[in-house]
């Protein structure tokens, strides 16, 4: 094997499409799983937040259960064990519709929605009961002072953690290797294989892997500052 | 079900444990702990060294180990453990065995995480341990040796155990380059019995489960005495809170 050459895999538009392909699959997967997670982290907290005590104690179990089983686990289970229960009919549909991909969105997205719950949580726990009542002694409803008192204040202040868990989600993304999602990682591994160029495709994918983890903290930078530029100004 | 899931207990419950051990390298769960532990005792050290690289004065330290803790934070492991399973043994020549390449990685990717907890933990003491320690006439060296890490370390010891419950959870990557872990045995009891795939991977989860669980709930105990401590020595004043609650992995 001769020198390090950067352009035998760039120039050559096979390997190049098929890390596109992994680009473009690492992307579905995030964005599917990052939407899903965060449906239902909100869902997640409306049960917490409802005055039934069975829910608050289910929503408990589910967080603890997907922060304490790695990530890993929780999809090689969806994938090798729930897979197989399912119908057979259910199956087979999701096996001619890229069920690697469908299984690595659910498995990425419940597990998220753990986090991105608890996140939102000590968010709005951190505003003052005081916000609340104030809120509503100038005549706003529960719904509305919610809308227009708490929640922006909670967001605010759950932003923070919620960035961090984005970029880790984008990160884990990179797991559904093990269940067969043609992803960025099994693109790097296929183009490894096929070129032999170990050192230049691993510096591509970890370049690309840090490049767009680096964009999604800019982004949430960003963000926070929009969302309170007095604070962002001082720090 | 809940047959099959005590059957294959029954059966296989001594691989789960400690893999193939008498015949052939440690595995399993035993393997599981003893590489999470391992390599947050070695992971240690090297983020007490990065977390007093990156708060020097000196750029020229830190800027590379800022540069460094940012391109694992922002690289995943899986990326870091492929990298290491294809630099590890270029370097050293020899035929490496996938515990150690694994190690190597979770002490690298672990450090750097610690670092940001030791450096949040120095940060949140404030500077005038600092200032009061060199108006007493320690060396900032001795300060930091003295006066400022002693605190700051046992502000961090929930935090340092929540990491070694990631730890653990990332060690299931390493089924990727086949470290023999619990990870590991389960898969390959799964392949031996091939037709109950989600009882055993369910009994996979239950263990992790139960260990993860576990431990969080000894860091929030432990968390508990120490602010309690805290609030007890600075005279029922408010506690200081220690940010450096784990940062941000959770894989």
């Amino acid at each position: 094997m001769n020198g390090f050459d950067l352009s035998a895999i760039l120039r050559n538009p096979e390997y190049t499409s098929m890390l596109l392909h992994g680009i473009e699959m690492t992307f579905v997967i995030y964005i599917g799983s990052w939407l899903l997670a965060m449906i239902l982290a909100l869902l997640l907290l409306c049960i917490r937040f409802s005055p039934l005590r069975f829910g608050d104690r289910a929503v408990a179990a589910y967080v603890s259960y997907h922060r304490n089983v790695p990530t890993l686990v929780q999809l090689m289970l969806w994938y090798f064990g729930i897979f197989t229960l399912l119908p057979a009919g259910l199956t087979s549909w999701l096996a001619a519709h890229n069920a690697e991909a469908i299984f690595a969105v659910i498995g990425l997205g419940l597990c998220q929605a753990a986090y991105f719950s608890e996140d939102l949580r000590s968010g709005l726990r951190s505003v003052s009961p005081g916000q609340m009542e104030a809120a509503k002694a100038l005549g706003h409803g529960y719904i509305s002072a919610m809308r227009f008192v708490i929640m922006p204040q909670g967001v605010r202040n759950a932003l923070p953690p919620l960035i961090n868990h984005s970029v880790s989600l984008f990160k884990n993304s990179s797991l559904a290797i093990v269940i067969g999602a043609s992803e960025l990682t099994h693109a790097v591994k296929e183009v490894e294989n096929l070129s032999f160029r170990t050192f230049e495709i691993y510096l591509i994918g970890t370049v690309l892997y840090l490049f767009f983890s680096l964009l999604i903290m800019g982004a949430g930078a960003y963000l926070s500052m929009r969302a309170d530029p007095v604070r962002s100004a001082r720090t | 079900m809940i047959h099959d899931v005590i059957a294959i207990i029954q059966d296989y419950w001594l691989l789960l444990l400690i893999g193939q051990y008498p015949n052939g390298p440690l595995g399993g769960l035993a393997n599981t702990l003893i590489l999470s532990a391992l390599s947050i005792a070695l992971a240690f050290p090297v983020s007490i060294l990065l977390a007093l690289a990156r708060l020097s004065k000196w750029r020229l330290l830190r800027w590379p180990v800022t540069a460094l803790v940012y391109i694992t934070r922002g690289v995943p492991l899986l990326m870091l453990i492929l990298w290491s399973y294809f630099l590890v043994p270029l370097w050293t020549g020899a035929d490496v065995p996938s515990f150690v390449t694994m190690l190597t990685t979770l002490v690298v990717y672990q450090g750097a995480f610690l670092s940001e907890v030791v450096r949040a933990g120095i940060v949140a003491l404030g500077s005038g341990q600092m200032d009061a320690a060199r108006a007493l006439g320690h060396s900032s060296l001795g300060a930091m040796r003295f006066i400022i890490l002693p605190q700051a370390l046992y502000n961090m010891i929930p935090s340092i155990i929540s990491t070694f419950v990631s730890t653990i959870k990332d060690t299931t990557l390493g089924y990727v380059i086949n470290v023999p872990d619990l990870t590991f045995a389960a898969s390959q009891v799964n392949n031996q019995l091939l037709t109950q795939p989600f009882q055993v991977f369910f009994i996979l989860a239950v263990v992790y489960y139960a260990i993860c669980w576990s431990l969080t709930h000894v860091a929030n105990l432990v968390e508990r005495r120490i602010t309690r401590r805290r609030a007890g020595l600075s005279g029922g004043a408010a506690p200081v809170l220690v940010s450096a609650k784990i940062v941000s992995e959770q894989l």
